[in-house]
């Protein structure tokens, strides 16, 4: 076979996820109008399942493809999982939205897939060529969507904060490739890798190009100092879009963070990166945490949540340990599921007037007139607190242990007293819903697909979440061991 | 010669970068844009990268900047009143450039040139009997062969988003009807009839 079939087939999903955008793109066009955009966005959840299910396939270990520019390993398998699921459940969730709007915009579905191309793109890149495309890829639709209902100003200047500040931050990343190239006269990972331990002494420039990457990608993933969009963004954009961005994307450039690090830049390096990632997971822990307890909008809230769970992750990272790597891989998981489920809580409720829930004043005596959606959304206020019953506990506990294992004691104990400040505006939107006297009566919007949804995301989330833990700890070590070549 | 060029070309596009960023006139931004890439492409033919420079020429020059040209003179934008507000953050932007060349200047003071680079497999430059131009495409083709044709996604992204972001359907204008044109006959159009001496037709 000629090598490039052979790479086309272990980028299995990348290729399926290619065809199948294309694919989808072809099928809205053609379809009547009116059902353009139910039809393309089952096409797109189909087309992420076989992406996702083709993983179940590949063969084990590690295979490289397309002359080092890609990698498919157990470490790419499982991020990819989370990826796909995340996607399809974005895509689902925003139908009951779209629809509403009467837009019929079948290029919802389509951008999304787009997205989650780059996203696959991003937790298999081995060489920076791949990581920069794929964050490109992945960063494109993203800025679309976050201006996608256009006519509302919010949106707009959501969807143009981003994209000016995200082509800023790509730039940053890009000129750190630039100068670990320079110095290290190669892209592909692995081989800068060898370089950097062959070396008797670390090189000045190659840690310039190190920080620079790392600012571009803490802006990715909305890590204090480069947090600033998030907030703005989220509250702009609709709500449906600010739900996607707070899920698989993270996932995403959390990964491509780990793997960039701990792969390429190991032994005498680790110890510089290593500092840069322990201060941004404080700056954001305490500033998500403190930050969050003046916020009065819902989605302002959930993203101050995002940016201290972030830097909750990012504790994993520190020690660049596979116990660490496994710990984050754990805290993406069950951090994908809490944020999913509180947005969707949030997108399911309806104003009388129609509008969606904007302060958390709205959400007053919630458990009176909607006692289901206030029991699942204090699931996850719960969970995201770190209550030990619920599933949240857990990998915050995880990421804390790696940290201590290895001698970050000060690491966990910042985090810790920044959890229980966190606490406070978690269990404050409790208060609101369950002691407050309801101002205005909320409807359930009654989607039976996002109901569902919001079970599985609150099921996972309970104390009964808890069954899953043993196959995620044995399927997170492996993927983690994947990083790591003995 | 070469040294002299690549200094003129350098000092060049370092001037006229500074110009696009402190010109006050929008349109002569743009033209010291161009001037600039002029002379970056100027740099890549000192560095024997002649399809890069013409690349260079043709599609920034003769594209991009163009369309910028177009788009600068038909935005309705005060930038004298934007260039105000720059002026105020004037002193906390300088204090904060400051503080990073001095750190710049430090961290050059104590470092020789070449120390801690590491050459890795050196392109010497294309293999006997191939030229330049041949050379990239045959790299671009086959061992960028991913990340190419990611590229071409990303700007059909690019394309969707744009049509996303700026296609509408309004109603209430006037569209020529192809199949209603030429299903026109002369009797459903074209009336005879006689006008009297001093009186309007009636229609």
């Amino acid at each position: 076979m000629h090598p490039i079939f052979a790479s086309i087939a272990i980028a299995g999903p990348e290729t399926i996820l290619t065809l199948g955008s294309l694919a989808a793109l072809m099928l809205g066009t053609f379809t009547p109008k009116h059902r353009a955009l139910v039809v393309t966005s089952l096409f797109a959840v189909a087309i992420l399942g076989v992406a996702g299910f083709s993983l179940t396939d590949a063969p084990a270990g590690r295979s490289i493809a397309f002359d080092g520019l890609y990698v498919a390993d157990d470490f790419s398998a499982y991020l990819k999982v989370i990826i796909m699921a995340a996607a399809a459940a974005s895509v689902l969730l925003a139908l009951p939205w779209l629809q509403e709007r009467g837009a019929g915009r079948f290029e919802y579905p389509v951008l999304m897939l787009l997205a989650a191309l780059g996203m696959a793109m991003m937790v298999s890149a081995n060489d920076l060529l791949t990581l920069y495309v794929g964050l490109e890829l992945a960063a494109l639709p993203s800025y679309v969507l976050a201006a996608f209902s256009r006519a509302d100003d919010r949106s707009a200047e959501a969807g143009l904060k981003y994209f000016v500040l995200g082509a800023l931050a790509s730039g940053m990343l890009l000129y750190g490739v630039t100068l670990v190239y320079g110095f290290a006269g190669s892209t592909q990972l692995d081989v800068i890798a060898q370089l950097v331990s062959a070396q008797a002494e670390r090189s000045i420039g190659m840690l310039f190009g190190i920080v620079f990457i790392l600012a571009g990608l803490a802006f990715k993933v909305s890590a204090v100092p480069f947090h600033m969009w998030t907030p703005d963004v989220y509250e702009g954009a609709p709500t449906p879009v600010a739900a996607f961005f707070s899920a698989a994307p993270k996932a995403a450039a959390l990964g491509l963070m780990a793997r960039v690090l701990v792969v390429a830049f190991p032994g005498k390096v680790a110890a510089d990166w290593q500092q840069i990632i322990m201060f941004i997971a404080i700056a954001s822990m305490v500033l998500g945490a403190v930050a969050a307890v003046a916020q009065t909008n819902v989605k302002r809230l959930l993203a101050y949540s995002s940016i201290a769970n972030i830097g909750f992750a990012l504790v994993g990272l520190s020690p660049g340990s596979p116990a660490g790597i496994s710990a984050l891989l754990f805290y993406v998981t069950v951090y994908v599921a809490m944020t999913l489920g509180s947005f969707l809580v949030v997108l399911q409720l309806r104003r009388p007037d129609g509008g969606t829930v904007e302060t958390m004043a709205d959400l007053a005596g919630l458990s009176k007139t909607q006692p289901k959606l206030a029991l699942a959304l204090a699931i996850f206020m719960f969970s995201l607190a770190g209550i030990p019953p619920l599933l949240g506990f857990w990998p915050k506990f995880a990421v804390f242990q790696a940290a201590i294992a290895s001698g970050l004691l000060g690491l966990a104990i910042i985090g810790f007293i920044a959890s229980v400040v966190a606490a406070f505006y978690y269990l404050r939107l409790i208060k609101i819903m369950y002691f407050d006297e309801p101002a205005v009566a909320l409807a359930s919007e009654g989607s039976p697909v996002n109901g569902a949804l919001i079970a599985a995301c609150a099921l996972f989330c309970s104390p009964l979440g808890m069954l899953a833990m043993s196959p995620l700890a044995v399927a997170t070590a492996r993927a983690a061991a994947a990083l790591f070549p003995a | 010669m070469a040294a002299f060029a690549f200094y003129l070309f350098a000092g060049l596009l370092l001037t006229s970068g500074l110009m696009v960023i402190t010109a006050k006139n929008p349109v002569h931004s743009v033209l010291w844009l161009i001037l600039a890439f002029f002379n970056a492409a100027g740099l890549f033919i000192l560095l024997g990268a002649e399809f890069l420079a013409m690349l260079l020429v043709i599609v920034y020059v003769g594209a991009v900047a163009v369309l910028f040209l177009f788009v600068v003179m038909m935005l309705d934008i005060d930038f004298k009143a934007l260039q105000r507000g720059a002026l105020q953050n004037l002193p906390l932007g300088l204090a904060v450039s400051g503080v990073i060349l001095a750190e710049v200047l430090l961290v050059a003071s104590g470092w020789t040139a070449g120390q801690g680079v590491i050459v890795h497999e050196a392109l010497a430059g294309p293999p006997p009997g191939m030229t330049n131009t041949q050379w990239i495409g045959s790299q671009l083709y086959t061992r960028y062969f991913f990340v190419f044709s990611m590229s071409g996604l990303i700007l059909l992204a690019a394309m969707i988003g744009a049509i996303v972001l700026t296609h509408r359907r309004r109603v209430g204008i006037k569209k020529q009807s192809i199949a209603a044109q030429n299903a026109r006959t002369p009797g459903g159009t074209v009336a005879v009839g006689k006008a009297a001496i001093g009186q309007g037709v009636e229609l």
